[in-house]
């Protein structure tokens, strides 16, 4: 009995001469036994599959890091956490116990931070849909709203009025900086005059107060020169207000969108061998703010809304083989237990899947697919894997941003989070969900309730 | 039970490396199905070869079987075998 071999399925494999494998960088025998040092197979057993990991260590690492990078480079800097990027109450409170302030798009991310016991005046309000008790809200509590449209801004003079307050404000404001397409929904254009039709405005009504400027040029950025671009305009445009105003702002915002790890799909080489790093983006930033024409102890604070760059490293989403078959051409196929409706960014990214146990040398082409019925739930079309068997685990990197917030409760619902703290001991941070959880907002009219079938 | 047979411009070397004579396709088997193979070629029939598998690998009944299905259909299509 114990002399039995370890048991591997067989397989034969046609051998295609004349091309090296075109998908295989790495190893194709790597494989991922742990996960920020705890092993893979105790996270199932206790927090079942899938599974969302995420590290604490990391993300103060990251914070730290991007600190460092931006502080030795311009004196006064200060990073906002973009809460769309991770809501988790516990990855709001670690970026916020490293000094971030909160930056918000809605009156309910509003909220959250507030519930957090984040100050108002340490808020950026954020986004294009700030109705009026959201704005009412951030008015009376002194937090930073960047104004996105002329309508808010007639709101926001009135509520102010009403509300005997001055409000904080900043324009956000859209602008060409060579990248297609252009981001020009959100915020009033550079080029066009229109934001500097909304400043005046701003800077003749008595109940606001202008404290900075906003730009956030885009998402996965990955031209220094677009960032350079921008800090030049809002430079200009901080130049234009000293000018004609005689205005000193207190910061200027430039946003996130610094690129993360990962691949892009239709991206062939990995994403480190081609994107800058963000030494280089906060030299061209930082050089370009330097150059304000203000005396240099009355220098703006530079914000940033860093979102995906500092967290979706942080974060592995653990997964089990349910089935593998065989597609009708003879591809190999394999069916996980976490799908697009886990992971949204599924749709941007070609995400790293690594097998969580030894394979053996032999691999096969393989085809992954989500446990969603649906055809849209592709995971991977076709990646390099060692012979997989059902039962079998996953790792997938790279899935702290976006997904833990754009995940949609589809077919299954969501699983446990769990973060692995500094000290290796493991929290349990959002339960998976339950049908009573679901339940809860449902309301059955009375006549619905009783059927025959 | 099946019976298989390999053809013989089928070659196979000592690390699993087939070549077709015929076609000049090359093909790559991992160690158990070299084993499977070339108990095939010996002219073992399914039931031989179930009960040399499960004795010699730490594997059930129900999974080998749903795998060594798997494998005869790509040999077959490949090719590589022949049912008799
Ligand atoms: C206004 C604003 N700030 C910050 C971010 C965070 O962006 P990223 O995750 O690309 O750094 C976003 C996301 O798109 C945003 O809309």
């Amino acid at each position: 009995m114990e002399n039995k071999k370890r048991y591997e399925r067989p397989v034969v494999l046609k051998q295609f001469s004349g091309f090296m494998n075109k998908f295989g960088s790495r190893p194709t025998t790597a494989t991922r036994t742990e996960v920020d040092g705890i092993p893979v197979n105790e996270l199932v057993e206790k927090y079942g599959s899938p599974l969302f990991v995420i590290s604490e260590r990391k993300i103060r690492e990251n914070q730290r890091r991007a600190n460092r990078i931006f502080k030795t480079r311009y004196p006064k800097v200060q990073f906002a956490w973009s809460y769309k990027t991770n809501y988790l109450n516990a990855v709001c409170s670690i970026f916020h116990q490293e000094g971030s302030w909160a930056e918000v798009v809605s009156g309910f991310e509003y909220d959250k931070a507030r519930s957090l016991g984040v100050k108002g005046e340490h808020i950026i309000f954020n986004g294009p849909d700030k109705d009026k008790p959201a704005l009412r809200r951030a008015i009376s509590e002194g937090s930073k709203i960047h104004i996105d449209h002329f309508d808010e801004l007639y709101d926001i003079i009135e509520i102010a009025a009403e509300l005997d307050k001055k409000a904080i404000v900043a324009i956000r404001v859209n602008m060409d900086t060579g990248i297609y397409p252009k981001w020009d929904r959100f915020g009033f254009n550079y080029e066009n005059g229109e934001a500097k039709q909304a400043l005046r405005r701003i800077m003749t009504s008595p109940g606001l107060k202008l404290t900075g400027l906003h730009t956030h040029i885009g998402t996965y950025m990955m031209s220094v020169d677009a960032y350079k671009l921008a800090a030049d305009k809002m430079v200009e445009l901080a130049g234009w207000l000293k000018k004609e105003y005689d205005h000193i702002l207190d910061y200027i915002d430039l946003g996130g969108g610094f690129p993360s790890n990962n691949t892009l799909n239709g991206q062939y080489l990995p994403a480190e061998q081609i994107l800058p790093t963000l030494e280089q983006f906060a030299d061209a930033i930082t050089t370009s703010l330097l150059e304000l024409p203000y005396p240099k102890d009355e220098l703006p604070v530079l914000f940033l809304e860093t979102g995906r760059a500092l967290i979706d490293d942080a974060a592995h989403l653990i997964s089990t083989v349910l089935a593998m078959k065989r597609l009708s051409d003879g591809r190999r196929a394999m069916i996980i237990d976490a799908g697009v409706n886990l992971l949204f960014t599924k749709f941007w990214y070609k995400h790293q899947i690594t097998p969580a146990q030894d394979g053996g040398m032999m691999t096969e082409e393989t085809a992954i697919y989500g446990p969603l019925c649906m055809n849209i739930d592709v995971m991977a079309e076709s990646i390099t894997l060692p012979v997989m068997k059902k039962g079998d685990k996953v790792v997938i990197d790279y899935v702290g941003a976006y997904d833990m917030t754009q995940w949609m409760q589809f077919i299954q619902m969501r699983p446990n989070v769990v973060m692995i703290m500094e000290d290796k001991s493991i929290e349990l941070v959002r339960e998976a969900e339950s049908l009573e959880y679901l339940a809860t907002n449902e309301k059955l009219p009375e006549k619905l309730r009783n059927f025959k079938i | 039970m099946r019976q298989f047979e390999v053809p013989a411009y089928a070659a196979v070397s000592d690390t699993g490396f087939i070549f077709l004579g015929n076609s000049g396709e090359t093909f790559n088997l991992n160690e158990i199905g070299k084993e499977i193979f070339d108990l095939i070629r010996l002219k073992r029939n399914t039931e031989e070869v179930f009960k040399e598998i499960l004795e010699n690998y730490e594997v059930d009944r129900q999974t080998f079987e749903r795998d060594f299905e798997d494998f005869i259909n790509r040999l077959l299509s490949y090719g590589l075998i022949k049912e008799i």
